[in-house]
């Protein structure tokens, strides 16, 4: 099956390709890219003359379904590098097949999903379940992330060459810090050996126990344990020193204050290789908000200050942080309608992270469409070791096609994700995908 | 002015008017428990239920015999009693209360926010009868009754609240209240019992115990959790004492005429000695019995229809 993309305005920042053009996708690679292709240019012979009228959007002709883009905007599919799918352990939360197709109608083409499932993906054996279930399924890629230590318990490594060997291309603790720097500087070394990425969670357990929010004049006004900032600075602080003392790369997770911004600036310029990632709701949302006591914005780490959700929009801005990821973690709702104290933490994403991105930094002039789709496609990729996150012809083609003006409001009864238990209910944002095609498959429509 | 509110959730969104008018009406409904009947027909008919899922004595009670006095029927749930530990959210326990019709939802709970929850899923007015360390409406007003039935005014005084402020609705609520009706309100406490940025709240912070009894009109002594030391919150009892405690020695820096509040239960000995506590200056049982005013006047309030 042969697929034409026509008339769409084409952002790739590999190529710096940033205009109108068509793609054509034959056997699940771009096959072409260039202006005014039409379908006999997938064919040996030319059968139909150039110049020839428009083909109406979506139709079939010549054996090649026809995808008009015109007035919208194709990218590269994005990639998520934290995602939490609940698969194994909560199959009520969140299955495989809820999470790709609420991946593929965020325009997701790959995600990550971490380990902190039950059992934890701490064995080979439980990367491959997971690889080959999604697999089957068929729709975008899913690239299992590793847990460090067996359990996630930070007390002995898990077999991290297995893990490699078995699909991973990182291992993560997250939910929990490696507590142990001893232990940590081991996985460090161990995985850098094998090419593996490690993505720390940074929350110092200690300074941030029983904390339910960011910590300061909120916290205190609305009685709610603070979470203080330093719980997060202090881990960054020791990751960026751990990196710089073995020279490994090391990728911090869901950066959220200010301070870690200054500190990963420094670390950076002295050429330490580290990289980070921020997510929507700490570029868009602030700790304000919870004066209502709505769970859904208990997030960890937690909402912060408006001075916070500045520092990160210039920092996506200026490069110091390198990407957008969802931690996308979706819970049932008898998890979070629950007292403040006790309801869980994390925010469903999938579905709204290129609409609140759209909105909050192309709409208010922070990044351009290819500062963008580098932050949600490119360095994903690039950090991850992944080819992909760029159009090019002969490669895999995971693409979406998005109408970048249309207004729509995130309501609970709409998502395809199995939990509603998102931060952004009742905003209004901008930006709809259209098609998301993975592997030269439209694996959603609108 | 009427009252418009269908719930009492905190003194941080009341006006000084508005709490001006609880004053007034428990003052009026004060004289009701010295009479020899003490009820009057005002809530006959109406349900008030009691969702304490916290333990309390003393707030119970208060409210039991408020909504009596004022011949409401009440109900008791008490935590033990509740399905909240039986998997039930607390939503579901929200929606049962809503089915059984009461008119008034009294609401204690361990953790901040529930009653400000359950007002928004809920028909019947709910007070906020202390929730986490967030706000404890009714104590804050019955202290500013108490204050203001001695001397007169509450503009202009200084009150020192002294304590562990940090997990004090207590004193929350007390800042609320006291600085709308223009008191000049003063923190004491140690540095780790202070909550953060305080500060930036219309009050003066001093970690030094003769500042805060200097020129005091009032002092609201908190009670101290006795557990916050295993948090190494503080060092140890004997040092919180020597440091904050108010005994008659210390009192020569306050006025003459300085009000002693304490919210109850006292540690004896502790943050209050038992001279102090004994003493003249102690209006600890006229908060009682204010108490029962202000909680009449709310009930009463919030049961007018709108």
């Amino acid at each position: 099956m042969k697929l034409l993309i026509k008339d769409g305005h084409v952002i790739n920042p590999e190529s710096k390709l940033d205009g109108i053009c068509d793609i054509l996708i034959e056997k699940g690679k771009i096959v072409k890219i260039a202006k005014n292709l039409n379908v006999a240019d997938a064919n040996p012979v030319r059968s139909k003359a150039p110049g020839a009228t428009a083909p109406p959007a979506a139709g079939t002709s010549n054996g090649a379904k026809i995808i008009s883009a015109k007035g919208k905007l194709v990218l590269p599919g994005l990639i998520d590098i934290h995602t939490h799918l609940r698969v194994p352990g909560r199959e009520d939360e969140e299955t495989l097949l809820s999470g790709m197709q609420a991946a593929a109608r965020g325009g997701f083409t790959t995600i990550c999903c971490m380990p902190n499932t039950q059992p934890v993906i701490d064995h080979a054996q439980v990367v491959q379940a997971i690889t080959k279930e999604a697999g089957l399924l068929g729709l975008i890629n899913i690239i299992p992330i590793g847990a460090i230590t067996k359990g996630q318990k930070g007390e002995e490594l898990t077999e991290l060459a297995d893990l490699k060997e078995a699909g991973c291309r990182a291992v993560s603790d997250d939910g929990f810090p490696v507590v142990n720097a001893g232990l940590l500087r081991r996985a460090f070394e161990y995985a850098s050996m094998l090419g593996l990425l490690v993505i720390s969670h940074c929350e110092d357990l200690n300074l941030s126990r029983a904390g339910l929010m960011n910590e300061g004049l909120t916290s205190t006004i609305l009685g709610l344990k603070g979470i203080p900032e330093i719980a997060e600075t202090v881990i960054v602080s020791r990751e960026i020193e751990l990196a710089r003392y073995l020279n490994i790369p090391v990728h911090l997770a869901h950066i959220s204050s200010s301070r870690s911004i200054e500190l990963i600036k420094q670390a950076k310029e002295q050429g330490i290789k580290i990289t980070a990632e921020t997510c929507p709701h700490y570029f868009s949302l602030t700790q304000d908000l919870l004066m209502s006591f709505d769970t859904n914005l208990k997030v960890n780490p937690p909402l912060r200050r408006k001075e916070d959700v500045e520092k990160i929009k210039l920092a996506l801005k200026e490069g110091i942080i390198d990407c957008i990821a969802t931690d996308h973690a979706p819970h049932s709702d008898n998890e979070k309608e629950l007292e403040f104290d006790l309801a869980a933490s994390g925010t469903i994403g999938l579905e709204t992270a290129l609409a609140v991105s759209i909105t909050e930094l192309i709409n208010k002039d922070i990044l351009s469409w290819q500062g963008l789709v580098r932050l949600m496609s490119l360095n994903p990729a690039r950090i991850l070791g992944l080819d992909k996150g760029s159009l090019r012809e002969g490669k895999e083609a995971d693409l979406i096609v998005l109408d970048p003006n249309e207004e729509w409001v995130v309501k609970k009864e709409d998502f395809l994700s199995r939990s509603r238990n998102c931060a952004f209910l009742g905003m209004k944002l901008k930006g709809v995908v259209e098609y998301t095609i993975c592997n030269g498959k439209i694996v959603y429509k609108r | 002015m009427t009252w418009q509110r269908k719930d009492l959730l905190g003194l941080q969104e009341l006006t000084q008017e508005e709490i001006g008018f609880i004053l007034e009406t428990a003052n009026s409904l004060k004289e009701i428990s010295l009479r020899p009947i003490k009820k009057v027909p005002t809530l006959r008919g109406k349900t008030v239920a009691l969702l304490f899922f916290e333990p309390s004595t003393r707030t119970r009670t208060s409210f039991e015999l408020a909504a009596k006095r004022l011949s409401s029927d009440t109900i008791n749930i008490s935590r033990d009693a509740s399905s909240l530990d039986k998997g039930e959210s607390i939503l579901d326990t929200a929606k049962n209360i809503e089915a059984m019709k009461i008119d008034i939802a009294v609401v204690r709970h361990s953790c901040a926010g529930v009653p400000q929850v359950l007002a928004r899923h809920l028909k019947a007015a709910v007070v906020n009868a202390g929730d986490g360390a967030h706000e404890h409406p009714t104590q804050g007003l019955l202290d500013l009754f108490t204050i203001k039935e001695r001397k007169r005014k509450i503009s202009g005084l200084k009150v020192s609240i002294i304590g562990d402020i940090a997990h004090s609705r207590v004193a929350r609520s007390n800042i609320w209240g006291l600085t709308k009706l223009g008191a000049r309100v003063l923190l004491c406490g140690p540095k780790t019992l202070m909550p953060p940025d305080v500060e930036k709240l219309p009050v003066e912070v001093t970690y030094d115990i003769k500042k805060a009894l200097e020129d005091a009109d009032v002092l609201n002594i908190l009670r101290l959790q006795l557990e916050r030391q295993k948090e190494s919150l503080f060092p140890s009892i004997r040092e919180y004492r020597q440091l904050f405690g108010i005994n008659h020695e210390r009192l020569r820096y306050a006025k003459a005429d300085v009000l002693i509040l304490h919210p109850g239960p006292v540690n004896r000995g502790i943050e209050i000695s038992c001279d102090v506590a004994d003493s003249q200056s102690s209006l600890i049982l006229e908060q009682v019995t204010n108490g029962l005013a202000i909680r009449m006047a709310v009930l009463y309030l919030l049961s007018k229809e709108k």
